[in-house]
């Protein structure tokens, strides 16, 4: 179990599994056949929760299924009023209540919705909502959910107001609703006699009451319009081609002032003495404001710093480069990541808490004839989204409103009251499109500095960080060894698996001290490892944070899937084996894993009811296959080149890279190929999907070579593309094939926002050593290639 | 004395800061967001603009060193958003989150301006200024490609 407190932070960022009355004991375990559904319906303006008895009927085209919504911090809303609006001319305005930071949920989610209701999509108006979870459910646009926890209440509202249309019809018609049916904005009478328009009814198909779930009845698969289609383009293309898409800094306010901040370079550092003379001179500049500042753990509250006001956004900057800030020590001002690596791998040698243990593995390494081991490292990384932190707040009598990107909307209008003293009623937060996200803008620091500078100067405030401020003030990846071990009886079997993870938590920034990765952070490719062998334990080794620790796209499964897909390909060679097989035949054999008898029942499963969302090894072997297969795995290749693979299972979706890799004359390394095979259950938009892989190979690559912050004295060194670089056109990953397996709407869909990316840096360094004989265990390497 | 400029076509006289980058001027004061700031440092691409015709960092072009030059940004590129590159942009889903797109498009389109039959190996030179954090590149590559045969064709 993890403890309380843990629980109550995991449930406020990442939600937890749903709490059913058929299993009181066992929240992650629903019993299939007493299944029932919890939804919060919300109607009249009063929310009331209501307990769905499903009974498969003959109108029902699926069989509904438990998810980790309803787990969420306000779990979801299932009204078709709070989403739909169906204007006289036919317009259909649907309400998009996630964030668009490049995974196209904003279009995929109401996508769904329109499909169901046979909208035609041509002829639908996206609002962006506004963050107010009680009215639209749970908003947070992270941990790869949006389409597994809104693909059904979509699907539901959808056949809910396509219900309603056609019974409008039937009455306007003087017929039973049974003679109507609803198809691409109109309604018809089945012998083909009348036609209605949508618009034409709406307003007396939205005055009837929503049917309750049985009644409703759902398109067959054949009958999808858009969903796994792949042909209706993200909403805002066209602006983003032309210019016109509006993104966070893109907003502006009469009497907007411009303002950027200096913080303190090591965490918890405050300001001491300010000489603000120079800054004050710059043609511009108008004001300097004082932020308070914070000790981790302080969750998003703001580092604190100077914030210099002005009339545009270089005369902010200007002047806040001119600032000359004596700061204060911070106990943080130890931090070195050469010294902190090596106090890591020092403590990854030793025996640490044990996480899990199947069989005997004291008895199989004491028993072992050898044993095999290595230790992988990853530093700190910063997510370095596009778009810099950017908020605008305009406080004025005693309310406040503000316009950012932000990935949880309703968090950062409740944080921001918070640390203003205010009423969340009085606080509104519409949201922008976001330039990336990557997990970065869930935090809201940037947004609550724009407030209290806003507040202050009695003015609306334009809050611009500098790619400086981002890479320099971020909430960083963490930082880890991945030690394994495996045991070797004498005729080289596998009898013995050790992993042991040491690396900072998360959880740092939420309470103080937490020395162990937290079960959240453990169930992501550690406790959850799929390695069938019959011995196996895994640990945690201490290690203290000295940084604000948040997480960063895939979180803790890019160092897990880099030390154990590296291991296995290391462990293959040491045997004279084939990697693709080995790593097959450590899965084991196909199973769904029984988390009980695997000493897993405590398993963080992404907030997602085990059962309804397995490990199963069945799904990891497929897209290994596929990847192999479709990437001529164990084909001759040209001299100087050579493949390498990689899989893992994340957000309950799996992955299996295969990276090809070419060696030129000079001892440089190109990546033409890259095969992504991903099984995410029923694919509801393959064209994002594979665009989302284009990304996460692209991503990978950057992490595996380049990507490295570094702390001297508690202050990050790296500050701008040239000291933290990122993969470009002249590097990519050339040809990213992505291969979906196919599965219908019964295999539950899941998402493909971050499982891409964990195998591709091992699959990288498996296939440069393949081509060279060259093993990196550090990341990032790509200055020791060629 | 003000810096007179054109921007779209259109004359404007500036009187502020001459050291301030056109990135800011066309984003603060013209209100044209089209034009991103992603590194101020020269080294993403994201502000790119064409200063007669030709693609240059917006964030490091100081305000009186582009006096009495024409400036297109994003929102000058075509009146209806049908230059090639915009329509070869669309046909091929490239953006991601879209932040670096403006910039991809700008230097493109200048790209192809100057060298409509521009091979795979000048397309990759040009493009590598631009960064793409969500890395779209694949798709930039071939909407590039495929834009340059419209515009060639
Ligand atoms: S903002 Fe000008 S190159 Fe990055
Ligand atoms: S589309 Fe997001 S940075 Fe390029």
């Amino acid at each position: 179990m993890h403890s309380q407190i843990e629980q109550a932070i995991a449930a406020e960022l990442y939600g937890e599994p749903v709490e059913t009355e058929d299993s009181p004991q066992s929240s992650a375990i629903i019993g299939k056949l007493s299944r029932r559904k919890f939804l919060k319906i919300s109607g009249g303006g009063a929310a009331m929760a209501l307990a769905m008895q499903i009974v498969p009927g003959a109108a029902m085209a699926y069989d509904p299924y438990p998810t980790g919504a309803e787990g969420m911090p306000n779990g979801t809303v299932v009204d078709p009023h709070v989403f739909v609006e169906i204007a006289p001319d036919g317009t259909v305005t649907l309400t998009t209540h996630r964030s668009e930071m490049g995974t196209g949920a904003k279009t995929g989610v109401p996508m769904v919705l329109a499909d169901e209701m046979e909208a035609d999509w041509s002829r639908v108006v996206l609002r962006q909502a506004e963050g107010d979870e009680p009215k639209y459910g749970n908003q947070d646009t992270d941990g790869s959910r949006s389409l597994r926890h809104y693909l059904q209440p979509m699907r539901q509202m959808g056949a809910s107001v396509r219900s309603m249309l056609e019974q409008a019809a039937a009455k306007q018609w003087g017929v039973e609703a049974d003679q109507v049916i609803a198809e691409n904005h109109e309604v018809h009478m089945k012998d083909g006699s009348k036609k209605i328009g949508y618009g034409d009814i709406a307003a007396e198909a939205m005055a009837l009451e929503v049917p309750a779930f049985e009644e409703l009845s759902f398109k067959t698969e054949d009958q999808f319009r858009y969903m796994g289609k792949g042909e209706v383009p993200m909403y805002d293309l066209h602006d983003i081609t032309t210019g016109k898409a509006r993104y966070g800094a893109d907003i502006t306010l009469d009497g907007m002032k411009f303002a950027a901040v200096a913080r303190p370079p090591v965490v918890g550092a405050r300001v001491e003495s300010v000489d603000d003379s120079d800054a004050m001179k710059v043609p511009g500049v108008e004001r300097i404001v004082n932020i308070d500042g914070s000790m981790p753990p302080a969750k998003f509250a703001p580092l604190g710093g100077v914030a210099v006001v002005a009339s545009n956004t270089w005369a902010a900057i200007k002047g806040r480069d001119a600032l000359k800030i004596q700061w204060s020590d911070s106990p943080h001002g130890e931090y070195n990541s050469k010294a902190y690596a090596e106090q890591m791998r020092a403590t990854a040698k030793k025996p640490g808490k044990v996480m899990r243990k199947v069989g005997d593995p004291d008895a199989a390494f004491s028993n072992a004839a050898r044993v095999f081991s290595q230790e992988y490292y990853q530093p700190h990384m910063q997510h370095a989204q596009m778009e810099p932190l950017v908020a605008v707040a305009d406080f004025k009598d005693g309310k406040l409103n503000i316009w950012a990107p932000v990935q949880s909307p309703y968090g950062a209008r409740t944080d921001t009251a918070a640390a203003l003293g205010m009423d969340a009623a009085d606080v509104t937060v519409e949201v922008s499109l976001l330039g990336g996200g990557f997990g970065r803008k869930s935090k809201c620091d940037y947004v609550i500095e724009a407030a209290l500078v806003s507040k202050e100067i009695g003015a609306p405030v334009k809050l611009q960080w500098t790619r400086e401020d981002d890479i320099r003030h971020g909430f960083y990846h963490t930082t880890s060894v991945e030690h394994l071990e495996a045991a070797l009886d004498g005729d080289d079997k596998v009898i013995g698996w050790r992993h042991r993870s040491v690396s900072p938590t998360i959880f740092s920034t939420f309470v103080e001290d937490p020395l162990h990765t937290s079960g959240l952070e453990a169930g992501m490719g550690l406790v959850d490892t799929p390695i069938g062998v019959e011995n196996l334990v895994v640990e945690s080794g201490e290690a203290k944070s000295h940084t604000r620790i948040g997480w960063f796209r895939s979180v803790s499964n890019i160092p897990r899937a880099w030390g154990v897909q590296s291991f296995i390909a290391e462990l293959a060679h040491d045997l004279g084996r084939d990697p693709k097989d080995m790593l097959i035949e450590l899965i084991g054999p196909d199973r769904k894993i029984d988390p009980v008898a695997a000493d897993m029942k405590e398993l963080w499963n992404y907030g997602e009811p085990y059962e309804e969302f397995p490990n199963d090894t069945a799904r990891l072997r497929g897209v290994i296959e596929l990847a192999a297969e479709k990437a001529g795995w164990g084909k001759d290749l040209p001299e100087g080149e050579a493949l390498g693979i990689a899989a893992h299972r994340s957000f309950v979706t799996y992955v299996a890279t295969v990276v090809k890799v070419k060696v030129g004359a000079d001892g440089s390394v190109a990546v033409p190929e890259v095969h992504m095979a991903v099984d995410c259950g029923f694919c509801v938009n393959p064209e994002r999907v594979a665009s989302q892989m284009e990304g996460a190979a692209v991503m990978g690559m950057t992490l595996a070579m380049h990507s490295n912050i570094n702390y001297e004295n508690g202050a990050v060194t790296n500050s701008n593309f040239h000291d933290y670089p990122v993969v470009r056109i002249n590097s990519y990953p050339k040809d990213v094939h992505t291969h979906i397996v196919d599965h219908p709407f019964a295999v539950h869909a899941t998402g493909v926002g971050e499982p891409g990316v964990p195998p591709v840096a091992p699959a990288l360094a498996n296939a440069i050593f393949a081509a060279t004989g060259k093993r990196f265990r550090d990341m990032p390497f790509g200055e020791n290639v060629g | 004395m003000a810096i007179s400029i054109k921007v779209n076509g259109e004359e404007h006289a500036f009187d502020g800061d001459p050291t301030m980058p056109v990135l800011w001027y066309v984003r603060d004061i013209l209100n044209l967001h089209g034009t991103k700031f992603g590194c101020g440092t020269g080294q993403c691409g994201a502000c790119t603009v064409h200063v007669d015709g030709k693609a240059q960092r917006g964030c490091l072009l100081s305000m009186e060193s582009v006096a009495g030059r024409d400036i297109t940004t994003i929102e000058g590129l075509d009146p209806n958003g049908d230059h090639p590159v915009q329509k070869a942009w669309r046909v091929n889903n490239v953006p991601q989150c879209g932040y670096c797109q403006a910039g991809q498009i700008m230097n493109a389109a200048s790209l192809l301006e100057n060298n409509p039959k521009a091979s795979s190996e000048e397309i990759e030179q040009q493009m590598t200024g631009n960064i793409c954090r969500c890395g779209c590149y694949q798709r930039i590559q071939a909407a590039v490609e495929m834009a340059a045969s419209e515009m060639e064709g």
